[in-house]
């Protein structure tokens, strides 16, 4: 539960940007966030995933290598087992099949370890020891008759468990073998020991038969860590196994361990029944694992790989996705502020319009005042100090004039909020409005040719509404040409209901796809600069005013705006007062 | 004395009054009305044949004054005074037939002269 608030409260961080952030640290921050968001969850999950899958592919690849060496520990330790059984088998029947006396007499012993030697390879020589501890009799190369053994463990051990197989050692021999005894009780209770000593070639061929590869090692060690086979890398026979002695195990069992000379290595081993040996195979682990190896650095390379790939990716997107939510941000401020521009303007003309208006009704009585005693003074014929009244009178009608031209300039600007309708000269507004562009035409050597029809109908329509019109379109032709560019205007009859005018441009052009979009609000070319608002307005002051607008424009080629005013006002108008 | 006889509303009496006693003066028949009901019932009691009429009046306004009249009495002429603040009025009061509009403050001169004007339009369809 609290992790999960905690997480949720990480994300909701991360996620949630204070909008008191000033913009350009906001943007980084926006940056920084989802980068890190969307990092987390595709890398994440990433990672997660190749550690299961390294591990499951560890412990498999691990099984699969492994068992072959169980197996191979297992055979050659049930071939070590078969052999000491099966000499042990021997001597057992040889103590079992004949009798003490026979046993006893050196001829037969001889005659009994000949036709051992023939049929059984590995024996060395074979005795007979009485209860006391004392050879009797011996077949075989050293002199061993009337030796007591006593006082030896062997001795003690065969008493007790009427089988002993010894360890290897060198004994009297110089090299090494391994003794098998077996106690033969008689009916009667008296007991003899049956002693043959085997050499341990045998489990040389035995480990050779393992076919292990030279960085290998195969060999025998007993209990106490002591060499009972040579090994290739660790030791004589009975010198001491510099390593560790693994914990019991009658099934074969592997570790992996550093020896001691620092190799990483797989251990596989078992323990015997009987004797107390341990067959042990090393294998330097790298070459066990060479392909397991392979493995993990193709998975580390495609792991590295993707993660980078996707932390490109991530950078690229936020940085697009940043960039994008920029740039709607500043044109949304942008129409933003148009549109409070243009309340703050209708505000001012409606104030002006009220004030002017309250301004205009005691102007007029002033006005009728000054003109009754004008007229009073006229009229009557030797008014007392005429002139001067008159003077006086006439700088009251001249102060209500300068009121009334104030009054008429407030009412001028309010006017352009509103259509106001008025009879005029087209050709006249085209020329007002070329005006405000000459000095820029100037400035850029453009060419700004009028092919204006002459006694071309006068229309109504509004002034200061067609203004913002051609206003609009020319800055957008000038905008598109280069220095030195043209500007042709035109105007022509079309019919007895409408009049037009034509804007045509040499500039850079529209393609087919901005052409479509060219009215809509907020499409926009000119980025950072546009707010994608001149021509939608146009287009709803050409509709206003009853008229059409077309464009026509090939890249390249220039731009051609095309408006058509009807002549008379869609919804009637009046008279002008002007 | 000219046989011109003119009613004069507006809710402004001070500027009526002045107003007609400038035109009395001129030698027009001049009625005075400070509102829009006032106006009709002196005109049905002796229609004038211009009326001069304010478009901002309290009570009736400029306009349905202007349409009553047009509709009982089709040849009496109408002048619109304004102050202009509501134009569109005033293209309102065109379209319904009114004779002109006049900007206040007026000119005297040019009050005449649309009078005059008016005075002939109605003669023509008087006859």
């Amino acid at each position: 539960m609290d992790l999960k608030t905690n997480l949720a409260q990480t994300f909701g961080r991360l996620l949630d940007i204070p909008e008191e952030v000033p913009r350009p640290k906001r943007y980084s921050l926006i940056r920084r966030n989802i980068t890190i968001l969307m990092l987390l969850i595709t890398v994440l999950p990433l990672v997660l995933m190749a550690l299961i899958n390294y591990h499951q592919y560890q412990s498999a690849l691990r099984d699969e290598i492994m068992a072959p060496l169980r197996v191979l520990v297992n055979k050659t330790k049930h071939s070590f087992e078969l052999f000491l059984a099966n000499r042990l088998a021997t001597v057992k029947f040889i103590a079992s099949a004949y009798s003490y006396s026979d046993l006893a007499d050196e001829k037969k012993l001889n005659k009994i370890f000949r036709v051992l030697k023939q049929e059984i390879e590995g024996f060395i020589d074979l005795g007979l020891i009485d209860s006391n501890g004392v050879q009797v009799s011996y077949a075989g190369p050293y002199d061993l008759k009337g030796k007591n053994y006593s006082d030896q463990t062997w001795f003690h051990q065969v008493r007790v468990g009427g089988v002993y197989v010894s360890g290897v050692f060198m004994g009297h021999r110089a090299f090494p073998h391994v003794v098998i005894a077996v106690q033969h009780l008689t009916d009667s209770g008296q007991f003899w020991v049956v002693r043959a000593t085997i050499d341990t070639k045998r489990f040389d061929q035995l480990i050779a038969s393992m076919g292990l590869d030279p960085q290998s090692d195969g060999f025998l060690i007993n209990r106490e860590g002591v060499f009972q086979t040579a090994s290739k890398l660790y030791g004589k026979v009975l010198d001491t196994f510099p390593e560790w002695v693994p914990p019991v195990s009658y099934e074969p069992a592997v570790f992996e361990r550093l020896d001691s000379k620092g190799r990483a290595v797989l251990l596989a081993y078992a323990y015997f029944d009987n004797p107390d040996f341990i067959l042990m195979v090393v294998k330097p682990k790298a070459q066990v694992l060479k392909a397991w190896y392979t493995l993990k650095s193709e998975l580390l390379l495609v792991f590295v790989g993707s993660v980078l790939v996707i932390v490109l990716l991530v950078l690229r997107l936020t940085h697009l996705l940043v960039e994008r939510l920029k740039a709607s941000d500043e044109r949304r401020e942008l129409a933003y502020r148009e549109i409070q521009h243009s309340h703050k303007l209708s505000s001012i003309g409606r104030l002006a319009t009220g004030v002017a208006h309250e301004v205009n009704n005691p102007m007029a009585i002033i006005n009728e005042k000054a003109g009754l005693m004008k007229d009073l003074i006229e009229f009557t014929p030797d008014f007392p100090d005429r002139e001067k009244f008159l003077g006086l009178v006439r700088a009251i009608t001249q102060s209500v004039e300068r009121c009334r031209a104030i009054t008429h300039r407030l009412l001028g600007f309010a006017r352009r909020m509103d259509v106001e309708i008025e009879v005029l000269n087209l050709n006249e507004v085209i020329k007002e409005t070329a005006g405000f562009l000459e000095k820029e035409a100037l400035h850029r050597n453009i060419r700004l040719r009028l092919h204006l029809a002459e006694g071309l109908s006068r229309i109504a329509s509004d002034r200061g509404q067609l203004q913002q019109v051609f206003l609009n379109i020319l800055n957008n032709a000038f905008a598109a040409i280069k220095d030195g560019g043209l500007v042709s205007v035109a105007t022509w009859e079309i019919d007895m209901d409408r009049v037009g005018v034509s804007f045509q441009d040499d500039g850079v052009g529209m393609s087919e796809d901005t052409l479509k979009h060219v009215f809509e609000p907020f499409f926009t070319t000119k980025k950072g600069t546009g707010t994608g608002l001149g021509l939608s307005i146009t287009y709803g002051i050409v509709k206003r005013l009853g008229g059409d607008i077309q464009v026509q424009s090939k890249p390249g080629q220039g731009t051609r705006f095309a408006i058509f005013l009807p002549k008379k006002p869609i919804e009637g108008a009046g008279n002008s007062h002007a | 004395m000219r046989d011109w006889k003119v009613l004069l509303v507006d809710d402004e009496e001070e500027f009526v009054s002045t107003l007609a006693e400038r035109l009395a003066l001129r030698g027009v028949e001049v009625r005075v009305a400070n509102n829009g009901k006032e106006a009709l019932q002196k005109i049905e009691d002796d229609p004038p044949r211009v009326v001069v009429l304010d478009l901002m009046m309290p009570g009736l306004s400029g306009l349905e004054v202007l349409a009553r009249i047009k509709r009982d009495y089709p040849a009496i002429e109408v002048i619109l005074l304004t102050g202009m603040a509501r134009s569109n009025e005033a293209g309102e009061g065109m379209r319904q037939g009114a004779f002109a509009y006049l900007m206040k403050p007026l000119s005297i001169e040019k009050l005449m002269e649309k009078i005059g004007e008016a005075m002939k339009q109605h003669t023509g369809k008087v006859d």
